[in-house]
């Protein structure tokens, strides 16, 4: 259908401008709404994929927790993300775009191997039953170990991100409080 | 599948070449770990577009593990990105050389 076709070219065409944009722009901000442009594109594309329920975790959890998570970011760091100090390694800039071209022409050669003869998907096809119902019996494992994971990133980011401990021996109560704003180590 | 296989698989590739062009170029470690979350969404397309044309929802499967790894490794980054902000008040990764030799 020439529909899905227009559709493609649309997703296709905003998924490049956002990498570009996410590699490009010199704003953190621009950087960060360039990737939220690339990932509604993607979900786009999915849905012409029959992958419905993709689509929509896509949308949920990159655009709407991940995004979000580096805008805060941006936000906690916006003074000092302009700043940078002066380049030392003022080959890696080419040398990292022309190793980049060399591996797109390789991978795009590889494309002459694709057949391209696909049958047209059952109408249940990536719904949430049938990516469920493999998830909950074939893949119970992984899915069990995914949480596990999620878990484990949860128990980090407190650890990580908790000030520093303070010290065993706490100070007598006749000393003067720290002043505040004082550097917590 | 009126769009070919090739379009999907050679949008995933640009994006790719994208975010591989982005790690090495960029210095500012929050554009690097959104480079890597481009590599990660190409990747997905690939395997979403093989399992459209094979019809195997394993591909599916494996797009559902990719983003739940990749929430996790958001989340570990950028803690240590904001810890690393917090003593070395840098986000340059230039200059976090602590074990340069």
């Amino acid at each position: 259908m020439v529909v899905e076709v227009i559709i493609f070219v649309f997703a296709a065409l905003g998924a490049l401008a956002g990498g570009l944009g996410v590699v490009a722009s010199r704003l953190p901000v621009r950087n960060a709404l360039s990737l939220l442009l690339v990932l509604g594109s993607l979900a786009v594309t999915y849905l012409l994929l029959a992958a419905q329920f993709i689509a929509v975790l896509q949308v949920i959890v990159y655009a709407g927790a991940i995004v979000v998570l580096f805008l805060f970011v941006v936000m906690l760091l916006h003074r000092q993300l302009g700043a940078m100090s002066p380049d030392r390694l003022r080959w890696q800039g080419p040398v990292a775009i022309g190793l980049s071209a060399a591996f797109l022409i390789l991978m795009l050669l590889t494309l002459r191997f694709a057949t391209n003869a696909a049958a047209p998907a059952p109408a249940e096809f990536g719904t949430v039953e049938s990516v469920g119902r493999a998830l909950f019996t074939s893949f119970a494992l992984p899915f069990e170990v995914a949480s596990v994971i999620l878990l484990v990133g949860i128990i980090a980011a407190v650890v990580i991100g908790r000030p520093a401990s303070r010290p065993v021996a706490a100070p007598p109560r006749s000393s003067a409080p720290s002043p505040v704003g004082a550097p917590r180590r | 599948m009126s769009v070919p296989l090739e379009a999907y698989l050679a949008l995933s590739a640009l994006l790719f070449v994208l975010g591989t062009t982005g790690v090495l170029v960029r210095r500012n470690a929050l554009v690097v770990f959104m480079s890597i979350e481009l590599m990660l969404n190409a990747v997905n397309l690939t395997f979403v577009a093989f399992a459209r044309q094979r019809l195997a929802i394993e591909g599916q499967l494996a797009v559902f593990f990719v983003v739940v790894v990749a929430a996790v490794e958001v989340v570990v980054g950028l803690a240590i990105l904001i810890a690393i902000f917090r003593t070395r008040d840098t986000v340059d990764i230039d200059d976090v050389d602590l074990l340069r030799g």
